[in-house]
């Protein structure tokens, strides 16, 4: 806590001292120090749940905190709003999109503001972005509704949001998480020309290789304390961060086993299918899991991983193409068809779509057995046996819960994790889909998610892994699938990094050749 | 992370104890849930007398009134039981559909589609009119459900196929159905150009506790008619299959998660219908038995409002299918003594009172609300 | 039976639908749905009725109404926005509490004399036009004009102004106003509250101009919820809303009127020799709603597009995404 106070002629913009917010459960920021200085980007490094989000949130104005000083500029201030922390010159970009999808990026970007009085004259104010824009090297079309725009051009627009309304401090949570990596690298190119344009810039991420890439100075957060503060980037190594984010040494691997894959459980032919507007989000997608491999699948967000997921699992429809699964085609099948042939599925969307957030965890570990025996006897439901079964899973997979009439909502991100897993792994799965399996999860969880898909390789189930993190694909899977606007690009066996970032912006590997002309 | 979601004005900022809500970790016992919903009602009760007092009545001898002219001696119990009776039944259509969230707001018109269907065994007629009792009350259980599920199958098809609103397509449904009533007492089965068909026969009549005065002579003059019975068949049955039947779980799912449902392979669609029918089912039941029970004819105006106060009735009963018939049973006297009370909205606005604290009290359910002084938080 | 009466009583009849339909649009459009439209337009009828026949002044009854109803209205608001309940539910509610409030206090209203109107006007030069101006602009209330004037103003409020913008971001995804400094609960409390004045405004309308009296629960007979139908079918759009208030007033003047002659289009009137049959007409204006949302619901459904997006869902800050 007794750390030194930087003058004011070292050109700190931001000082956070002794931050303390609480949230029931949790201390998510403990006497946190964080100094930010003009011109510089300032990296905050953190595992999930490491109270970054809620430090920043703090700083923008969507949270109060409990305990602790903030003076930006010289002065100290009290944030009751966003309003406020923009006011003040701050602006926060956000990992999920602040953006009205129905409406265009310039009205996106007027909103909230005092200006026009009253009629919208946007015309006018397409310019004025179209000029803002060219400044600092972003192309977007002020015209475009929302919806229609890439996730890059998206991120594009909430930059120009904040800059139109004159902040000079930016907080990007995370804002490389949904880009492909020469996305990546324009994005680095837009942070260093408004660095140069006298902006200063705090990054989040809990990527070590992008810290040690962009950031001049970093602050480390670990379990809501700071383990560094404002340290120079060219004065640690890739591991001291490592050490100081986790706590420990990280084991960098997953231990893999050789394994020689059996059969093909799942053939997806020729597969199309449109996306919830309409679109079409397949278009020809071919791709084969094997018994006892891991093949994952990488890719840009929203190229069609949601919409594949979706089909093979019978929640989607189909337009043409078969999903063969041990030897059946059940593409366009009720969803039962699907589970009665073994295929599992760890949704994306855990709360919305994985769960029932009041009924009691024994109601949900049941999701897909309630009508196989013994859970079923007659019409009836057998409640002793269900609660027999959930006993068991809560111990195999140690789920924490009081008891286990409790409703999951009140459980923990890892926890409801565990219960979705429990579910889908218990009945012995023929196919796995496992879509963003360890998104949100804090480092601990995130092992034993890996470590329990290993095991389920290893005894012989076939998984299809789509995930947005590289590395985590890279380490499970025997193979790398890149999936790029509805269709498989190519595959990578060997973790050649360099060849699936090529791939996930649209470069095939050799000659490419145009199968939807 | 939540953090509470309440707007908080800058005066609030000033005073020296802020109030704090904290989402609840742990489910509330059974007996803070049971005092809440208690409380809501004694709370509404005492909105209540305030709009009595202002509209110039005195509240407290009004609801002295209606706890004597329900409750005060046998004789009103039973009438109050009479009440209580189409109240439970439609109080289990609701909580069945509303387990799967589904609004149905049309138990009235399910109401009346179960008392002309009940109406047609007698009067088209199906049966001759000396068959026996128990085949009468057979058949009139089967024509009533079998028409309120009709009912509720014009809702059910289409928000299971297009997707239409089933609060708006239920009440619409509530005004034909009257209007279809109308028809047919006016047009086709008028006694003598009198708004109303003939009287049923008596042993198209259900048996009522004053049948059997000669062997029990307490039971004289007591009009509780042979519907409670099929209210309570009917409570273990919805129990049934809300709380043990696969059929029942599905339900419950689909009522929580729709999208989880489907990810498991739950058609909700097809629940959806069933659901509806079943509701209607049951509500038409409701109408066959007040006609069969009560009324004894087919007319106009047979509900005093069952089919919405229903609604109210499966709220309080927090949607379970037991609870729904002590709730009624208060809900009936309120019908029962509210014929007297002046105003004659009275009743009516009650009903809503109590329904809005109801509904504002299940905050409390899921969040604690607690006194801090400024600066101790902790 | 003049086609060009029926026609013109029908755009009379529409206007309360429109004023209605107009209010779900505004509150929808925040992401509230409030179905105690019916319950409201009966406080507003009531107090409409009430105020006008003791004063003699009928645009101070409908001023009255209106913010009766408005004030009603945060009852719903409270209970859905701050205490975060089921908005259906929590709407359903309001609907009871105002119904039962309006029969309370409108107890004896039926017999309280006669009510000063709203006047009448024909507009000069518009009124010659043929069809159209008989119309609409022969011998209509001075609110039927409010109605035409009311259609354009919302569209171009709604899609053409900041506040507008900012109705629309509160509705679609509130969390990202919320990030940019927009009071998503104030915003919701208010255009709940503009709700409640339409649907006050509407009530006034019926009990002082168009069908004048209170009649109690069968003032309003249903016509709130046509105008929750109507919302869904208008796509939540004014200008369409027009035009369903009115095709359904015309509807409901048809349904009336078309029992009256004992000879139509040069034919017996089967409804004239069959009064019964009149109860079959009843049902229509209410089997068209239902008819309207399936039409509505399936242009939703083929378009992609239709409902606010939050529409329904309680807004928790410190949640994320919707």
């Amino acid at each position: 806590m007794a750390q030194p106070v930087p003058s004011s002629e070292t050109n700190t913009v931001v000082s956070m001292q002794g931050i303390v917010k609480r949230f029931p459960g949790v201390l998510a920021n403990d006497h946190v120090n964080f100094y930010l200085q003009k011109g510089e980007i300032h990296a905050l490094l953190g595992e999930n749940g490491a109270g970054k989000s809620t430090l920043m949130n703090i700083l923008a104005g969507l949270y109060k905190p409990d305990a602790g000083t903030i003076i930006v500029n010289g002065q100290p201030v009290n944030f009751s709003s966003p309003r406020d922390a923009i006011k003040a010159g701050i602006g926060m970009i956000h990992q999920h999109f602040m953006l009205v999808p129905s409406q265009t990026v310039t009205e996106n970007i007027l909103l909230g503001l005092d200006k026009p009085a009253f009629r919208l004259n946007l015309s006018h104010y397409d310019q004025e972005i179209t000029a803002l824009s060219e400044r600092f090297g972003m192309k977007v079309d002020p015209r475009a509704k929302v919806w229609q725009l890439s996730v890059g051009e998206q991120q594009r627009v909430e930059i120009l949001k904040m800059l139109y309304r004159g902040a000079n401090i930016l907080v990007m949570d995370e804002p490389t998480a949904v880009l492909a990596p020469s996305e990546v690298d324009d994005l680095f190119v837009t942070l260093r020309s408004m660095v140069a344009q006298g902006k200063s810039i705090i990054f989040i991420s809990h990527k070590l290789h992008e810290v040690m890439q962009i950031s001049d100075r970093v602050t480390v957060l670990q379990r809501g304390r700071s383990t560094a503060a404002g340290v120079a980037v060219s004065t640690v190594t890739k591991a001291d961060l490592a050490r100081l984010m986790v706590g420990r040494e990280v084991i960098f691997t997953v231990n893999k086993t050789a394994r020689q894959p059996g059969e093909v459980v799942l053939k997806v032919e020729d597969l199309w299918a449109e996306n919830d507007k309409g679109l079409p989000a397949l278009r020809g997608l071919n791709l084969t899991v094997r018994q006892g491999e891991i093949v994952g699948l990488a890719g840009v967000a929203g190229n069609g991983q949601r919409e594949l997921a979706d089909v093979i699992t019978g929640l989607r429809k189909c337009s043409k193409g078969q999903v063969v699964v041990s030897g059946e085609n059940i593409a366009n099948s009720p969803v039962k068809k699907g589970i009665r042939k073994g295929v599992s599925h760890i949704p994306e969307d855990r709360t919305h779509v994985g769960s029932a957030p009041s009924l009691s965890v024994t109601d949900n570990v049941i999701m897909k057995k309630y009508n196989q025996a013994p859970i079923s006897s007659g019409w009836m439901v057998n409640a002793i046996a269900a609660r027999k079964y959930a006993a068991d899973l809560k111990e195999r997979y140690e789920i924490i819960v009081p008891t286990l009439e409790t409703p999951v909502r009140l459980l923990s991100g890892g926890n409801l994790q565990r219960v979705i897993l429990a579910r889908e792994i218990s009945s012995n799965p023929a196919l796995m889909i496992a879509m963003q399996p360890t998104r949100g999860l804090d480092v601990g969880a995130i092992e034993g998610v890996h470590r329990l898909l290993m095991a389920q390789r290893d005894a012989g189930a076939a998984i299809l892994l789509i995930s947005e993190e590289l590395e985590e694909l890279i380490d499970l899977s025997d193979r790398v699938a890149v999936i790029y606007e509805g269709q498989i690009l190519g595959e990578v066996s060997d973790g050649d990094v360099a060849a699936i970032g090529m791939m996930m912006t649209g470069s095939a590997p050799g000659a490419k050749e145009d199968q939807h002309g | 992370m939540a953090e509470s979601g309440l707007p908080r004005a800058n005066w609030l900022d000033r005073l020296p104890y802020r109030v704090m809500l904290e989402p609840r970790l742990k489910p509330p016992s059974r007996f803070f849930s049971l005092m809440l919903s208690f409380g809501s009602v004694v709370v509404a009760l005492l909105i209540g007398a305030i709009v009595l007092a202002i509209a110039g009545g005195d509240p407290w001898a009004t609801y002295a009134h209606i706890v004597k002219a329900s409750f005060g001696s046998v004789g009103v119990l039973s009438d109050t039981m009479v009440k209580a009776i189409p109240l439970m039944i439609v109080g289990l259509a609701c909580t069945l559909a509303f387990r799967m969230k589904l609004w149905n707001i049309g138990a009235e018109g399910q109401f009346y589609a179960g008392a002309f269907g009940a109406s047609a065994v007698v009067l088209a007629p199906m049966l001759p009119a000396d068959a026996p009792g128990w085949l009468f009350i057979i058949c009139m259980v089967a024509a009533g459900m079998l028409m309120g599920a009709a009912w509720g199958f014009v809702p059910g098809i289409l928000k299971a196929r297009f997707n239409v609103n089933e609060v708006i397509s239920t009440l619409m449904m509530n005004y034909i159905a009257i209007s279809w009533n109308n028809y047919w007492i006016y047009a086709v089965w008028t006694e003598g150009g009198f708004q109303m068909s003939k009287v049923f026969p008596k042993n198209a009549w259900l048996p009522r506790l004053a049948d059997y005065a000669v062997e029990i002579p307490f039971f004289r003059g007591l009009t509780t008619h042979f519907g409670l019975v099929l209210a309570v068949i009917a409570a273990v049955v919805v129990w049934l299959i809300l709380y043990r039947s696969q059929w029942g779980y599905e339900i419950r799912l689909v009522g929580d998660n729709p999208r989880a449902a489907e990810y498991a392979g739950i058609s909700i669609a097809r629940n959806t219908v069933l659901v509806m029918m079943l509701s209607g089912a049951l509500a038409g039941l409701a109408g066959m038995s007040e006609i069969t029970g009560v009324v004894h004819r087919l007319q106009g105006s047979i509900s005093p409002g069952y089919g919405f106060t229903g609604i109210i009735v499966a709220w309080l009963a927090k949607l379970n299918p037991y609870a729904v018939i002590p709730v009624s049973i208060l809900f009936g006297a309120l019908i029962l003594a509210g014929r007297e009370i002046q105003p004659s909205g009275i009743p009516k606005m009650m009903n809503g009172v109590i329904l809005v604290c109801l509904i504002a009290s299940d905050f409390l359910l899921r969040y604690r609300v607690r006194l801090v002084r400024r600066g101790e938080e902790a | 039976m003049d086609i060009l009466i029926v026609l013109q009583a029908g755009v009379a009849t529409g206007t309360i639908l429109l004023f209605a339909t107009l209010g779900g649009i505004f509150s929808e459009r925040s992401g509230v749905m409030n179905l105690g439209m019916e319950g409201m337009m009966l406080i507003g009828a009531m107090s409409a009725f009430s105020v006008a026949t003791s004063t003699g002044n009928p645009w101070l009854g409908l001023l009255v109404a209106m913010l009766a109803a408005g004030l009603i209205s945060q009852v719903h608001a409270f209970i859905s926005i701050t205490l975060q309940a089921d908005q259906v539910v929590s709407g359903l509610s309001l609907g009871f509490l105002a119904t039962g409030l309006a029969l309370v206090l409108g107890e004896g209203l039926s017999k309280a004399g006669t009510v000063p109107l709203i006047p009448s006007y024909t507009v000069p030069l518009l009124s010659q036009i043929p069809i159209i101006g008989p119309v609409f602009f022969t011998n209509q209330k001075l609110l039927v004009y409010l109605g035409y004037i009311m259609v354009p103003l919302a569209w171009y409020y709604i899609n053409r102004t900041r506040p507008g913008l900012h109705l629309r971001a509160v509705g679609e995804y509130p969390s990202a106003a919320d990030s940019l400094g927009i009071n998503v609960y104030r915003l919701r409390y208010f255009y709940v509250f503009v709700g409640g004045l339409f649907a006050g405004l509407a009530g006034a309308t019926i009990s002082l101009a168009i069908s004048p009296g209170w009649f109690s629960e069968l003032t309003t007979a249903g016509q709130g919820w046509i105008a929750i139908g109507l919302v869904i079918f208008a796509q939540w759009d004014p200008v369409r809303a027009a035009v369903g208030s009115y095709i359904f007033g015309a509807l409901r003047r048809l349904v009336l009127d078309i029992q009256g002659p004992n000879v139509i289009f040069g034919l017996a009137n089967p409804f004239y020799y069959n009064p019964y049959w009149g109860f079959f007409l009843e049902m229509l204006p209410y089997a068209f709603t239902i008819i309207v949302l399936v039409v509505g619901s399936r242009e939703a459904i083929r378009k992609r597009l239709g409902a606010p997006t939050a529409l329904g869902v309680p807004y928790i800050r410190g949640e994320r995404g919707l």
